[in-house]
């Protein structure tokens, strides 16, 4: 029930005191509410669960971690 | 770049696999926590293709197995009820209460609702004024800041026929308890990764001084856990022990603040039975006192009812009895994997579950069925 996926910030509106968004996993546009992501603009991806981002992907950590992969590949 | 493929690439996954099989040589026993971990360990099949030396030990995240079988019990009988819209999570509508369960109760004509996210729970309040909508809210933190927002909005928007029957629970207590236990044998975890999103990682600092056991927070993605694997077994062969987080991408130390500030303003700890495991003390979350309108055990007096002598009414036979067989208990402590529980497989399948592990999707039995069956 923890599943949450990423998607990324296509649009934003508010409504009835929500902060929404519309966001595409990989395609599929699905309605997400950004109140606990208040600082998340339109490009970000987000990760979501039940309807909620629960925080913004950091781009630059996400990276690193792809290069530690590589690293890893490399000296093994 | 997606955050997704990256970290499904088969020459990651092997450049860490590799790179762990190097690093032990020890035997380890590490537990995953979260049951979502657990689904992508036996998915991606990674317990057989990692060394022999490391075993994993399933933990007790899955919030639909967690919920005790008073709660489910009680959603039967509200599910009852006149003029009452009981929704929920998909998974929580088939797990066997004493008599029943919510989906049985829907095919016989209850108004049981299935639901992806809580804001469709409020939209449905808003749109039948005439009912009582009372949504079974389950989960860990991670879901706790969403079943938080719904009581917000139900207040901003004065929506007055909006109820929550909680039962929510969170994870550092109870690992406590499973660590405290004289037969554990885990020696290091790979702490949830979406729990840790939402909560951060601090709360973790005493667990891991008290019980000197390395912890790692990770992800989902099969290089993410094999890179949590990694990291956990360096600790634990270079006799470290600290929490690394190798979940960066999503999580910092102190957590997501608004997120938590959300849950405060909504929940306060309390204690919480879990089911297979037992009252654990301060494991729980209810609703706080200033919100106990939204509450749906003081609106229907529910302290009040025998539930069981009420529900027996209606249902005559227990009609549910996988306890004498069911080992969901040591299932969810980790004590033993599915494949040893007599029912597995056998009575106890998808189709029929005897036990909420093998209902959630991210119940250990369930996961064992759909990807290890043969073994
Ligand atoms: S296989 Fe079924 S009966 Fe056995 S422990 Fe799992 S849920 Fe219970």
């Amino acid at each position: 029930m923890c599943l949450a996926i990423p998607g990324k910030i296509i649009s934003q509106e508010e409504r009835e005191n929500l902060k929404m968004a519309k966001v595409s996993f990989g395609g599929a546009i699905r309605e997400v509410c950004l109140d606990l992501v208040p600082e998340a603009k339109d490009g970000d991806y987000v990760i979501v669960h039940v309807g909620y981002a629960l925080n913004i992907i950091d781009d630059n950590e996400a990276v690193e971690t792809l290069k530690l992969f590589e690293e890893l590949e490399a000296c093994g | 770049m997606k955050y997704l493929d990256e970290y499904r690439d088969s020459s990651n996954i092997k450049s860490i696999y590799l790179k762990i099989c190097e690093i032990t040589t020890k035997q380890w026993r590490i537990m995953e926590v979260c049951g979502g971990q657990t689904h992508s360990i036996m998915k991606y099949n990674l317990e057989n293709i990692l060394p022999d030396k490391i075993s994993f030990i399933h933990g007790p995240g899955c919030p639909v197995c967690v919920t005790p079988i008073e709660m489910i019990d009680k959603a039967i009988y509200l599910a009852g009820l006149e003029d009452v819209i009981l929704v929920s999570y998909g998974d929580m509508l088939r797990v066997p209460g004493t008599y029943t369960d919510l989906l049985t109760c829907k095919a016989n004509g209850a108004d049981i609702r299935m639901l992806y996210s809580p804001l469709q729970a409020i939209k449905i309040a808003v749109e039948n004024k005439d009912k009582k909508v009372i949504f079974f809210a389950v989960g860990f933190e991670t879901t706790a800041p969403a079943n938080a927002l719904s009581i917000i909005s139900a207040n901003k928007q004065k929506v007055n026929n909006y109820f929550m029957l909680c039962s929510q629970v969170t994870v550092p207590t109870a690992l406590e308890l499973l660590l405290s236990n004289r037969n554990n044998v885990i020696q290091g975890l790979l702490l949830p990764g979406h729990v840790c999103t939402v909560m951060g990682y601090e709360e973790y600092f005493p667990i891991v001084e008290k019980f000197n056991i390395p912890a790692v927070v990770t992800g989902f993605e099969p290089a993410d856990i094999l890179n949590g694997v990694y990291t956990l077994i360096k600790q634990l062969e270079d006799d470290e022990c600290t929490i690394k987080n190798e979940y960066k991408r999503l999580v910092r130390k102190e957590g997501n603040k608004q997120a938590k500030a959300i849950i405060n303003e909504v929940f306060d700890k309390c204690d919480q039975h879990w089911r297979g495991i037992g009252n654990i003390p301060g494991s729980g979350l209810r609703i706080r006192d200033e919100y106990l309108a939204y509450n749906a055990e003081i609106e229907f007096g529910l302290s009040k009812i025998n539930i069981i002598e009420e529900i027996s009414k209606i249902y005559k036979n227990k009609i549910i009895d996988g306890s004498s067989v069911c080992i969901a208990g040591e299932v969810l402590q980790g004590i033993a994997k599915p494949n040893k529980c007599p029912a597995f497989g056998i009575e106890c399948t998808p189709g029929h579950p005897l036990g909420a592990p093998m209902v959630s999707s991210e119940g250990a039995c369930a996961a064992y069925f759909r990807y290890a069956k043969e073994d």
